[in-house]
């Protein structure tokens, strides 16, 4: 079953463009990549998912339910980390979680101090007094503080250093495990390969790509790298070759097609070193960017 | 309606109540505080008066007022109550809503289980509270005042009454106003200097309004529609005016229920 199914939607501020014509599926249980640069639509996207703003045409359904008839009873399971965090400045950490909690039905009082505990957040401190990264923690205790069915997650990682970054891709798999569904944006690659499944890519508004996370890297490009004495890039200028670059001995490029055309060049070669390896989501995500 | 929301709405607005009721008890504890000495005088005062320019008297509301009578004295009390009043509700208003914009704190409230109805009701719901809260004060000083300082002079109650019963109604029209501004412009910057200009500019719009002759300006304001001078004189509210008060309060009440319904909710940039 779809969790989210999102069809043809669009949003204009005035006439600046928000989103135009996006469509995608989310499955439960899984854990959805959104990514693209910044200002591609990401935020625009899951704002309209919480029904913050209003699609300017198009649909999107949460749970089987529409987003803009039935926010409020989605919302009760859903739990959001926007990209920046504001809270009310003069409330201390505990009665902001508090009064977050009050808003769902549950027992939560256990939970709270659980994942206060385990982000290291102060509970008595005021959030004036909170640092961006601190704050961060707030709002990803906040978000998860309801065991929510499916969490949408905005840029989670910006101000986290990498130890908190690592405790909290382990409690997001630790969620997904117990059956969430996560609507995970970013614009960095390296973290969406580590616990995504699956990533749609949106550029300037538009989705130019939804795809298997493991068929966006095998499908598409091989990185060559070859080192070897006497070596001429212009050997390796074969169709499906593109950014062919020589280094001193060494010659590296992506290839996209038949991997043999390659290997019976480079067996004709006396090579000293060579790898075929995968190309990051980072390289890959730069093509789309082209 | 949500508990939670009218509780953290009230409790944000506690300091401000307090320092506004504690304000409108000093100017009305100090003003009468010289009635005594006004009333002693009373024929030396009213000739003093009569070569005052009427225009200054009309600013200040004074245009044919025995201020040696407790209730002429008290018109000129509660017209300075009225402006802070008036401050205040369009404070509440103006900021009900813009405040969590400006502070970003919108996506908070707005992505919990609530409807943006039930956000509206809560938060309308507190701020009234919240000025309940002043406009109780505000009688009890005036009948504190009075019981003081008259000094066996006269006064009549029920006259008295309907410049009480009016604070309510004049609170939730410059709330209703401020509240539908803030809607309709984009972005509410300061709203604190928003709601001195629309107090005082809505004062200043009814107290030069007998100056220049007849004008259908001073129609909108609120400070016309309760006049202290008026209903002093006629021991009755100018109804038509009352009328158009609460005419204008409700399309402002409703326009921003609408609006409100429709807004998106503006993201950081």
């Amino acid at each position: 079953m779809s969790i989210i199914e999102v069809k043809n939607l669009t949003k204009y501020y005035g006439k600046s463009r928000g989103i135009v014509d996006v469509s995608f599926n989310v499955e439960q249980g899984e854990i959805f990549g959104f990514i693209g640069p910044n200002g591609a639509g990401k935020s625009t996207t899951i704002r309209l998912l919480l029904s913050l703003i209003h699609p300017t045409s198009g649909s999107a359904s949460v749970f089987g339910k529409d987003v803009v008839t039935h926010g409020t009873e989605i919302r009760k399971d859903i739990g959001y980390l926007p990209s920046e965090v504001y809270y009310y400045e003069g409330m201390k950490v505990i009665d902001l979680l508090k009064y977050s909690a009050s808003f769902y039905d549950c027992e939560c009082t256990q939970r709270l101090h659980e994942l206060s505990e385990l982000m290291e957040l102060e509970l008595n401190r005021r959030i004036s007094d909170l640092s961006y990264g601190n704050k961060k923690k707030v709002g990803i205790v906040q978000g998860l503080l309801h065991s929510p069915k499916l969490l949408f997650l905005d840029e989670p990682t910006a101000g986290l250093d990498p130890l908190m970054q690592r405790k909290f891709f382990d409690l997001i798999r630790q969620e997904n495990g117990r059956g969430v569904t996560v609507f995970f944006s970013s614009h960095i690659l390296g973290e969406v390969q580590r616990l995504c499944s699956r990533v749609g890519i949106i550029r300037e508004g538009k989705i130019a790509e939804i795809s298997d996370i493991r068929t966006l890297q095998q499908n598409n490009y091989k990185k060559v790298w070859i080192e070897a004495t006497g070596l001429t890039a212009s050997a390796f200028d074969l169709p499906g070759v593109t950014n062919l670059q020589t280094e001193d001995s060494s010659v590296h490029f992506f290839f996209k097609g038949d991997i043999n055309t390659v290997l019976q060049k480079l067996s004709a070669v006396q090579v000293s070193d060579v790898s075929i390896e995968e190309p990051t989501l980072e390289e890959i995500f730069m093509h789309y960017y082209e | 309606m949500s508990a939670t929301i009218y509780r953290h709405e009230f409790l944000a607005r506690l300091k401000s109540v307090i320092s506004w009721s504690i304000a409108l008890v000093a100017i009305i504890a100090v003003f009468f505080s010289i009635y005594p000495a006004f009333a002693d005088q009373a024929t030396l005062l009213n000739e003093t008066m009569t070569k005052f320019p009427p225009a200054l008297l009309a600013a200040f509301g004074l245009t044919g007022v025995d201020l040696s009578s407790v209730l002429g004295f008290y018109s000129f009390i509660f017209l300075f109550a009225q402006i802070c009043l008036a401050i205040q509700a369009g404070n509440y208003g103006f900021g009900l809503v813009s405040i969590e914009e400006t502070e970003l704190t919108a996506d908070f409230l707005v992505s919990k289980p609530v409807s943006r109805m039930q956000i509206m009701n809560s938060k309308l719901l507190a701020a009234f509270t919240s000025l309940t809260i002043t406009n109780l004060v505000v009688w009890l000083s005036s009948f504190a005042g009075i019981m003081l300082f008259r000094g066996g002079r006269p006064y009549d109650l029920h006259t008295l009454l309907l410049l009480l019963l009016s604070i309510v109604i004049f609170q939730l029209f410059f709330m209703s106003v401020g509240l539908v501004i803030s809607l309709l412009v984009r972005r509410v910057r300061s709203v604190t200097s928003l709601s001195l200009g629309l107090g005082f500019g809505m004062y200043v719009l009814s107290a030069f309004s007998g100056l220049e002759g007849a004008s259908t300006l001073e129609l909108i304001t609120a400070f016309k529609h309760f006049d202290p001078n008026y209903i002093i004189q006629h021991s009755a509210y100018d109804t038509p005016l009352v009328f158009l008060n609460v005419g204008i309060t409700l399309v402002s009440l409703v326009a921003s229920y609408w609006l409100y319904n429709r807004r998106d909710i503006p993201a950081v940039s």
